[in-house]
């Protein structure tokens, strides 16, 4: 075969459609939803809304990715590791997993997941841990220490025995880019370096934001029907700009990255979630961590050096070759942890679509493991605990209603999709539209089509 | 750790650029990025510079320090010459979205359509021969590819200085790696791209791709063995029996 000289070779992942015909783009009068935060959240939810026909557009006040997004851990959930305490999550991660694999082929370390055992209280822990797996449909399995230490020869010899899930290891900037350019190739309009600096308000009705576009140096309105607050740990900050209180602190991890890989799989301690306990390989590197603390301001993350040597020593007793790896890079990267008032847990995406749009529910106070203690810093320093799950807050049914406007957080990278679906139903609810969610099964543009013109 | 940076500013569309100084306190492990990120939080918020994962590995911070193609985050603002002025600048051979973000199109255009999946097999040939066994269900170890797509090496290359049609290093050390693991792939395209006039015929074997890489590519290296590739074909074309 010979092709003719500037010929495009083929990309390996060609768009396609399992089972309905391509949008056409969205008609002129459709509903405009405007996103503020280029994350994965947000991401994932321009390329659900311009699925189901509305404009879109993202305002992203630094680069696509640049919040928490881009910096987190990088681990594709199999759902294992909140398999004891988080169900909820457990099972949204189980699913999300075999949903990202299979549109967003090509994206993943593919090498699954081994919790291993060192001590004996790990070792009497296998039996919750299994069932915690089995009821949360995460498959997994016993490994004997002779096999996973022929999967791993890396890891910590003192073992006694492994349990493999299908954990997987994504690119935390590449997996958010593919719903980016999906998005955009369905005519949502994508402005990085733009940042919200003032929501325009009619009444007690947000129309729209004033965006500053640093790269130009202007400042600008756009108007919109919805304006969606997805601004990760800052929601709290955006939220404040419409008068509106969500109370959330910035609770940033640790991340330490070292010269080598060391291992291929996600290896994890088989324990109850704590700090410090995941080594995942990627690329050249091996990424440890992580750790939590709170912080005042999500753009000051400061890192202390004790936590630093806390994760490389705890991740050490898994691969002990981390111990003496050169450390290349260090960093944290903030998690939204979202107080009680006035937030809705989610439970599933379709249950909390439901209770939101028929008007009640995003009022509730939240139960569950973080419900009480959740909002206050100052009982909870660690916050590991806390309920990571994803809050959608339609801010009609706050006390002090606010119309056209919906504040969504937490949840985890693994989760995008799911999190874009239940924020979407929300919004096609109070725009009086019932469209279904059509992301289950579209797969994905690659990464480098978010970079064409 | 105190350190005066002189950071080059222009807005988009502009033509013109100039520096402007900022006076910055930094902890001791303190990296470029930190430094350009705390001059946005504190001095500057209309600072325009891209970044994403901090630890080398999104390659979206690359940036010239010095006059150097550097990762801004993989850089530690202790390893430049203390007492004078840091220098900033973005990326060249590339077009400015404004201050110190440059945008990856033309690097992407180049680096596309060879096609490189962002997954290889790890080796795992050297794996399973050095005894290591793959567990249930997976049948094979893959990892990223090395390339982090950052275009450091193309910022750096004298050929695409001068030649703006080049296809520069990274997409060529692309080729070479499809044609060394082809996975599948038909490698015929491959080779015609790389046989193009303003492919690996232009490199001058300037090296410079080579050394600034962050990411162990070798872009140099991969670029004479695909020359190598691209030869053998063509005369193997020549007589008839060639891809
Ligand atoms: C330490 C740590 C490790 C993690 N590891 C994993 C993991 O391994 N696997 C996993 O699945 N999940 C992981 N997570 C969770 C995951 O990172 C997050 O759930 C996810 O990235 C959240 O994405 P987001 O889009 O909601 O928020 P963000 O990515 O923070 O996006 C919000 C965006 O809003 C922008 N913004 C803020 N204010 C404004 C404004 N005024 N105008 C315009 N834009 C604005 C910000 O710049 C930011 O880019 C981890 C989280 C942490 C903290
Ligand atoms: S070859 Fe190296 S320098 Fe060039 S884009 Fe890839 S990682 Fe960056
Ligand atoms: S921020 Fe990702 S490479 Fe520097």
């Amino acid at each position: 075969m010979t092709v003719e000289p500037g010929a495009r070779v083929d990309a390996p992942e060609p768009l396609t459609r399992v089972d309905a015909p391509e949008p056409s783009a969205p008609e002129s009068g459709a509903p405009h939803v405007l996103i503020i935060g280029g994350g994965g959240t947000g991401g994932a939810l321009a390329h659900d809304l311009t699925l189901r026909g509305l404009r879109v557009t993202v305002v992203e006040r630094g680069e696509i990715t640049s919040g928490t997004t881009g910096r987190h851990h990088g681990l594709l959930h199999s759902g294992a590791r909140y398999a004891t305490t988080d169900r909820a999550s457990a099972v949204d991660c189980s699913a999300e997993n075999k949903i990202l694999r299979r549109i967003c082929p090509g994206s993943f370390e593919e090498n699954d997941g081994l919790y291993v055992a060192i001590t004996d209280e790990d070792a009497a822990y296998e039996k919750e841990f299994l069932d915690g797996c089995w009821q949360s449909a995460v498959p997994a399995k016993r490994v004997e220490r002779e096999a996973a230490l022929r999967m791993e020869p890396g890891l910590n010899a003192a073992m006694q025995f492994a349990v493999q899930v299908p954990d997987a290891t994504m690119d935390a900037m590449r997996v958010p880019l593919r719903f980016f350019a999906t998005a955009r190739r369905h005519g949502a309009e994508i402005k990085p370096f733009t940042e919200v600096i003032a929501l325009t308000m009619a009444g007690r009705t947000v129309g729209g934001v004033k965006v500053r576009d640093h790269a130009a140096g202007r400042d600008y309105e756009i108007g919109a029907d919805i304006v969606v607050n997805a601004a990760g740990p800052w929601v709290g900050k955006v939220a404040a700009l419409a008068g509106v209180n969500v109370p959330v602190v910035a609770s940033p991890g640790v991340m330490v990255a070292v010269r080598g890989r060391h291992c291929n799989m996600v290896v994890s301690r088989l324990h109850s979630p704590a700090d410090g306990d995941i080594v995942l390989p990627q690329r050249a590197l091996t990424v440890v961590g992580t750790s939590s603390w709170i912080a005042d301001d999500p753009d000051d993350l400061r890192v202390p050096a004790d936590h630093v040597e806390m994760v490389v020593r705890e991740s050490a007793a898994l691969v002990p070759a981390i111990a003496r790896a050169e450390i290349r890079a260090v960093w944290a990267a903030a998690r939204p942890l979202i107080g009680e008032v006035g937030g809705k847990k989610r439970r599933s995406p379709r249950r909390v679509a439901r209770a939101d749009a028929a008007g009640h529910g995003a009022g509730e106070a939240a139960t569950g493991p973080g419900a009480g203690s959740g909002a206050g810093p100052a009982t909870e320093p660690a916050g590991r605990n806390l309920a990571r799950e994803m809050r959608c807050f339609d801010h009609a049914t706050d006390a002090a209603p606010i119309e056209g406007f919906v504040t969504v957080a937490g949840g985890k990278a693994t989760t995008l999709r799911a999190m874009a679906e239940a924020t979407a139903d929300v919004i096609c609810a109070k725009l009086g539209l019932v469209r279904p969610c059509q992301t289950v099964d579209y797969v994905l543009l690659p990464h480098t089509a978010w970079y064409s013109e | 750790m105190s350190a005066r940076f002189r950071v080059s500013r222009s807005a988009r569309g502009e033509v013109e650029s100039h520096f402007d100084d900022f006076d910055v306190e930094l902890e001791s492990g303190a990296t470029v990025l930190d430094a350009l990120l705390q001059i946005k939080r504190r001095h500057d918020p209309s600072l325009v510079v891209r970044h994403s994962c901090m630890h080398a590995s999104c390659g979206t911070c690359g940036v010239r320090v010095n006059g150097r193609e550097v990762l801004a985050c993989d850089t530690k603002v202790a390893w430049l010459p203390a007492g004078k002025p840091i220098e900033v600048e973005p990326l060249a051979n590339q077009r400015l979205v404004a201050d110190l973000a440059t945008d990856m199109v033309d690097f992407y255009a180049r680096y596309e359509p060879v096609g490189m999946p962002l997954v290889r097999g790890a080796g795992v040939k050297a794996e399973v021969d050095a005894g290591i066994e793959l567990p249930e269900g997976v049948k094979s170890f893959g990892r990223f590819e090395n390339c982090i797509e950052c275009g450091l090496c193309l910022s750096a290359c004298p050929v695409a200085r001068t030649s703006g049609e080049f296809i520069g290093p990274a997409a060529l050390a692309a080729a070479a790696r499809v044609v060394a693991e082809p996975r599948g792939r038909e490698l015929a395209p491959v080779l015609a791209l790389a046989a193009e006039p303003d492919s690996v015929w232009r490199c001058r074997d300037a090296m410079a791709c080579t050394a600034v890489c962050p990411s162990a590519v070798d872009p140099a290296r991969a670029l004479s063995t695909l020359r190598r590739h691209v030869a053998a074909n063509g005369l193997k074309r020549f007589l008839g029996r060639g891809a």
